[in-house]
């Protein structure tokens, strides 16, 4: 930093909180962690979430979750669209912390963001219309109505991925919330600024609070409380390494959670972000329900023995 | 409770059965007739012709385990031994594997309308043999021959046809344009329903171009081995279907073999968990259908008789040893009385005995395992505090038995209300408003089924979209099809088996 | 000749100064107005169809053998009334009709006696002296049956005059039209002035269970039979399309048994139309068997309105007896 001289105005730096039932606390911990770019100059102080704040953003999530599942279909696209256009309003915020996060030409950043943008306009569109793709009704052999739809698992514990510091978080956050899951998103470790901001964009986009929660800091000392936690219904491991992946899988066993594995970093398989993101992800965290009803004839019929 | 005879009677003089000599006595409590005692009906034997011991089915052949060991198998009826079963170990697991890997290239890459043809056949072989299968499964299982004639045979075909039609459609199954299959799936299957167990696993499997190793239930081997006959008879290549009988061991070294890349498994959940963390940090796809505790919610403006048959039928259908069995009966307070009087006529109607005669609705337990257990669970409601009440009902003194039985005064406290029983116990419990009821029956860890029974439109999809189960009956229960998606939510475990929605467990997606 | 089929008493003996009888307390509420009469049968428990047939069906799929179905086929000969309910009725035909009834198999006299032939009101008399003796009892359709569609006091000028010439039972046929139409109460003040007018003879109240079409109107229909004094509640007339099924039946079989239930007091039930075949009558006492119950399977509380299973009923008797199979000519065609 260049030293202080007359005409040169101060920067007021922001002090980044976790966001956790829609306000934004720091770590119960007290603790932080320095937050470098990409070249290690110091960007920020972020809070070092603990157990506790991993378990405080279950419990809001929970009691999210009635009445975001609950919500109409057309609702949560309203609210996923208009976190789109908040995040535009932010563009540049957000071109510069990705920038510093990953070292990326302001071009290369800027594309980044309007791709986030863009993926939260696609899962807006998707939220009325999985019903329709994934659910349907099925042709028994016998006399009743028998419908399948799909319906959300729960709360999703979600490990968000290194990078793309932006359009990587966005991807697996948003078709969780898309279809009535809430989200406990662990942000990247190392690159963690783009996530907590993330969390003022949600915070002014009509999201209930409780929806997402942000937290920030070591992935497997929040991660592992999370995965062995007995009321979340699922887990994301797509910020996990292969040991902390099989480590938090196994863990997750204790409840039979879902279990999206995360894929490969390079080679045949790996993640390609800007890839159309198909449904994979939308799917992943759906239960599916059948519904029976007897059906019958108007009138009593002629059958007999 | 009336026990069905497996003796033939002693014969009445005729004049004694003559009607008319039943003079009315009205005021009396009812019940079925002792002069209209229905003569025993029993299925023959004769249709099904058990060898004295059957091997592994290992790349299209017979074979005796590696290390030569063999089990029994009985009838639960009787005891008596119908066979002696060669019990795979982990060396054959793995001759087994290496069977199913060698047969994928070819069978995946088969045109999928000649896999369709090889189901095809395979659903018609069923349908041909479908007396022979369900008496062999009710000796094997102890089920009442009017289910396996008349419910698990029919819906083991209509599987299979099922499956076969959509060999060469899977592009239009929303999976992409060219889904692939997995590889060699190993299957694990539990002892309730073995043949229907079965053909949930291998239909889809088989369709989407996977091979199979399956290991049935230790103490149903049969139906699977006959049904690797059946597998001959259709000309499927050898080693598309690998069937492996044995012991909670085999099944471990199955799921935990490298070279498997699909698991499947039917059971209890505790089993489950054991196999997610085998296959935890692994590339095995893995779909669990475990256990549940249904509730079944009867309210005040429900079709009464109905509701009583649908109560029966949910808990004592095979004996209660169903993973989705209405083990819970959720009745509002307003009409509990009434209907729990209905419920207890209807209980003295069951006809309780020989597995094999047509007219008997509550056959053997499946093993003297599972029968200590139920009876240890009931012991354990009665020590809580809960009220049990049993049908009056003579028990065959041989075989594995336990009469329908009901507990009242239950609460979401007793271990009766929490733990699976499965067995042909009811635990009944009341509620007061429509929340209430919701919130009790999602009040467990388990997620699979649960039944909704009221005349009113609105309150069915207002309940049925609160419970958090992956099937809800209304004005109904226990029905299935191939068409419609089953598993559950929770840990009644994950993916879904029937319908489009059950090839995905066994494609590349 | 045998006559162990008419030996035991029949139920409740008719009282001979029997009058109208009181509706149970517990209803005279429900029957105060059109209204409250509405209110009461629109309350009764709702019937799913579905579950209903199944149940019906499953009921069906019981395998009745041997001595079981030795008793079964004599048990519903017993319970058969042998109807003849046509235009071209004549004293002969009606006359053999009885002499049918008294002694079915004329190859073996241990064929149990039919329990009553049932004709139109002015073949009562002749009935009455074809069956004179033998136990059998007189059945006769009134309120001008089938449609029903008559004043009513030329309804109830149709059944004095069966009752005058001795008919034991009446045979009514509801107003499904007032049915229908929601007038229930009228439904209900024509079955209590048939009842009067029918004196001893013993009541039974035919719903035409086809035209009323729900088994939610059956259901209702069953129980405002009931409140209102009948002795039998009855399918159908065998006019129509949709005559006795097993759905309908069992659904009767349930109303009676919840009536009595409640009541205390028993009704009995008669399938008419449509069972023509030994297989499908057993599977109807089948029903009675294990709805009802035993209390009910016999003569004075279950009845079989039919002719033609009369002589499949035999055939299959006479099957079990010799143990070769029977044919249409070695019973006889009355």
């Amino acid at each position: 930093m260049s030293e202080p001289s007359a005409g040169t105005r101060l920067g007021v730096l922001k002090t980044y909180k976790l966001y956790v039932g829609g306000r934004f606390p720091r770590s119960e911990s007290g603790r932080v962690y320095e937050v470098t770019d990409s070249k290690g100059a110091w960007l920020a102080n972020a809070p070092r979430a603990s157990r506790k704040d991993a378990r405080d953003a279950v419990v809001a999530a929970r009691k999210a979750f009635g009445g975001w599942s609950g919500a109409t279909a057309y609702n949560r696209g309203q609210i996923l669209y208009r976190i789109a256009e908040m995040l535009e309003g932010r563009r540049e915020q957000f071109v510069r912390e990705v920038a510093d996060a990953e070292g990326l030409t302001r071009p290369k950043a800027a594309a980044q963001v309007d791709a986030a943008v863009d993926r939260w306009v696609w899962y807006a569109g998707w939220t009325d219309k999985v019903a329709q793709v994934f659910g349907g009704g099925n042709p028994v052999a016998g006399p009743y109505f028998n419908l399948s739809t799909p319906e959300p698992t729960g709360v999703v514990a979600v490990l968000a991925p290194g990078t793309p510091a932006l359009l990587g978080l966005v991807s697996v956050l948003a078709p969780v919330i898309a279809t009535g899951n809430t989200a406990v998103l662990v942000a990247g470790e190392r690159a963690p600024l783009p996530a907590l901001t993330l969390g003022e964009v949600l915070a002014t986009s009509d999201l209930p609070g409780g929806v997402v929660n942000v937290l920030s800091g070591r992935t497997a000392e929040i991660a592992a409380p999370l995965a062995a936690h007995q009321d979340v219904n699922a887990l994301d491991l797509t910020g996990a390494d292969a040991d902390l992946a099989k480590e938090l899988e196994t863990a997750a066993a204790d409840n039979l959670k879902r279990v999206l594995r995360p894929q490969p970093v390079d080679g045949p398989g790996a993640a390609d972000w800007t890839a159309d993101p198909g449904t994979a992800r939308l799917t992943a965290f759906l239960e599916t329900k059948t519904v029976w009803h007897p059906t019958g004839a108007l009138g009593v019929s002629g059958s007999s023995y | 409770m009336t026990t069905n005879q497996t003796k033939g009677k002693k014969k009445q003089e005729p004049a004694a059965e003559r009607p008319g000599t039943a003079a009315a006595r009205p005021g009396r409590s009812g019940g079925p007739s002792p002069l209209f005692a229905y003569a025993p009906a029993p299925e023959s034997r004769t249709v099904v012709d058990i060898a004295p011991s059957y091997g592994l089915f290992v790349d299209g052949e017979f074979t005796e385990a590696a290390d030569g060991r063999v089990f029994k198998t009985v009838s639960p009826a009787t005891e008596e031994v119908l066979s002696e079963v060669a019990r795979a170990g982990a060396a054959d697991v793995d001759r087994a594997v290496g069977a199913a890997r060698r047969a994928f290239p070819a069978w995946s890459a088969l045109p999928g309308a000649e896999r369709a043809k090889y189901l095809f056949r395979i659903a018609r072989i069923i349908q041909e043999r479908s007396r022979e299968l369900a008496v062999l499964e009710t000796l094997d299982n102890g089920k009442p021959i009017r289910e396996t004639r008349d419910a698990d045979l029919p819906l083991v075909a209509a599987h299979f046809f099922y499956y076969a039609g959509w060999a060469d459609k899977l592009r239009h199954a929303g999976f992409g344009p060219e889904p692939r299959p997995l590889g060699v799936a190993g299957q694990v299957i539990p002892w309730n329903f073995p043949l229907l167990m079965l053909a949930w696993k291998v239909a889809p499997a088989l369709a989407t171009g996977n091979t199979v190793v399956l290991k049935p239930a230790e103490t149903t081997p049969l139906s699977a081995l006959f049904f690797a006959d059946v597998c001959r008879q259709a000309g499927l290549p050898r080693g598309v279907v690998n069937i492996l009988p044995g012991y909670g061991d085999t099944g471990a070294a199955l799921v935990a073999h490298p070279d498997v890349d699909k698991v499947a498994f039917t059971g209890s959940t505790a089993v489950g968990k054991e196999i997610a963390r085998t296959v935890a940090g692994t590339r095995k796809k893995l779909t669990l259908e475990l256990g549940g505790k249904g509730a079944n919610i009867v309210f005040d403006d429900a079709p009464v008789d109905q509701a009583v048959e649908g109560i029966v039928g949910g808990i004592f259908f095979n004996q209660g040893q169903v993973c989705c069995a209405g083990s819970r009966l959720l009745v509002q307070e307003s009409i509990a009385d009434e209907l729990l009087a209905s419920l207890k006529r209807r209980l003295t109607t069951l006809r309780l005995g020989d597995p094999l005669d047509k007219n008997t609705d509550i056959g053997a337990i499946n093993s003297a395992e599972q029968l200590a257990r139920i009876t240890a669970l009931a012991e354990t409601g009665e020590a809580e505090g809960a009220e049990r009440w049993t049908a009056p009902c003579d028990l065959p003194s041989s075989g594995y038995w336990f009469a329908p039985t009901l507990f009242t005064n239950v609460t979401q406290a007793h271990t009766v209300a929490r733990d699976e029983i499965f067995g042909p116990v009811l635990s009944v419990l009341t509620f007061r408003t429509p929340d209430e009821a919701v919130a009790k029956a999602n009040n467990s860890q388990y997620g699979l089924s649960a039944g909704v029974w009221t005349e009113k439109g609105s309150r069915i999809l207002a309940v049925a979209n609160k419970l958090r189960a992956g099937v809800v009956w209304s004005n109904t229960f226990n029905k299935f099809d191939p068409t419609s998606p089953f598993g559950g939510y929770k840990e009644s475990g994950f993916g879904r088996e029937g319908g489009r929605h059950g090839l995905e467990a066994y494609l590349d997606v | 000749m045998s006559t162990t089929a008419h030996d035991a008493p029949a139920a409740p003996p008719p009282d001979p100064a029997t009058t109208l009888p009181s509706v149970p307390e517990q209803f005279a509420g429900a029957t105060a107005s059109n209204r409250a009469l509405t209110r009461f049968l629109h309350g009764l428990p709702g019937v799913d169809p579905v579950g209903l047939e199944a149940r019906a069906a499953a009921l069906g799929t019981r395998s009745i053998k041997t001595t079981a179905k030795a008793y079964a086929i004599d048990l519903a000969i017993s319970m058969i009334d042998l109807t003849t309910l046509e235009g071209a009725d004549t004293p002969g035909k009606v006359r053999s009709l009885g002499a049918k009834g008294a002694q079915p198999d004329p190859t073996d006299r241990t064929a149990p006696r039919v329990a009553a032939v049932c004709v139109y009101p002015d073949m009562v008399a002749t009935a009455r002296q074809a069956v004179a003796g033998t136990g059998i009892k007189v059945a006769s359709v009134a309120t001008a049956f089938p449609a029903g569609r008559a004043a009513l006091d030329v309804k109830l000028a149709d059944v004095r005059s069966a009752v005058a010439a001795g008919a034991d039972e009446v045979d009514m046929v509801i107003d499904r039209g007032a049915f229908l139409a929601g007038d229930y109460l009228k439904v209900y003040d024509e079955i209590r002035a048939v009842k009067e007018a029918s004196g001893t003879a013993r009541l039974k109240v035919i719903f035409e269970t086809g035209e009323l079409s729900t088994y939610d109107n059956i259901r209702r229909a069953s129980w405002l039979g009931m409140i209102a004094g009948a002795d039998f509640i009855k399918t159908s007339t065998g006019k129509v399309a949709v005559n006795a099924t097993p759905a309908n039946t069992l659904l009767m079989l349930e109303a009676v048994r919840d009536f009595r239930a409640q009541t205390g007091v028993q009704v009995g039930v008669k399938p008419a139309g449509g069972i023509r075949t030994s297989k499908d009558a057993i599977k109807f006492l089948v029903l009675v068997n294990e709805t009802a119950g035993e209390d009910w399977l016999h003569q004075d509380w279950f009845r079989f309105g039919a002719s033609s299973l009369l002589n499949d009923l035999l055939m299959q008797r006479q099957k079990l007896t010799t143990g070769r199979y029977s044919g249409p000519d070695y019973v006889t065609v009355d």
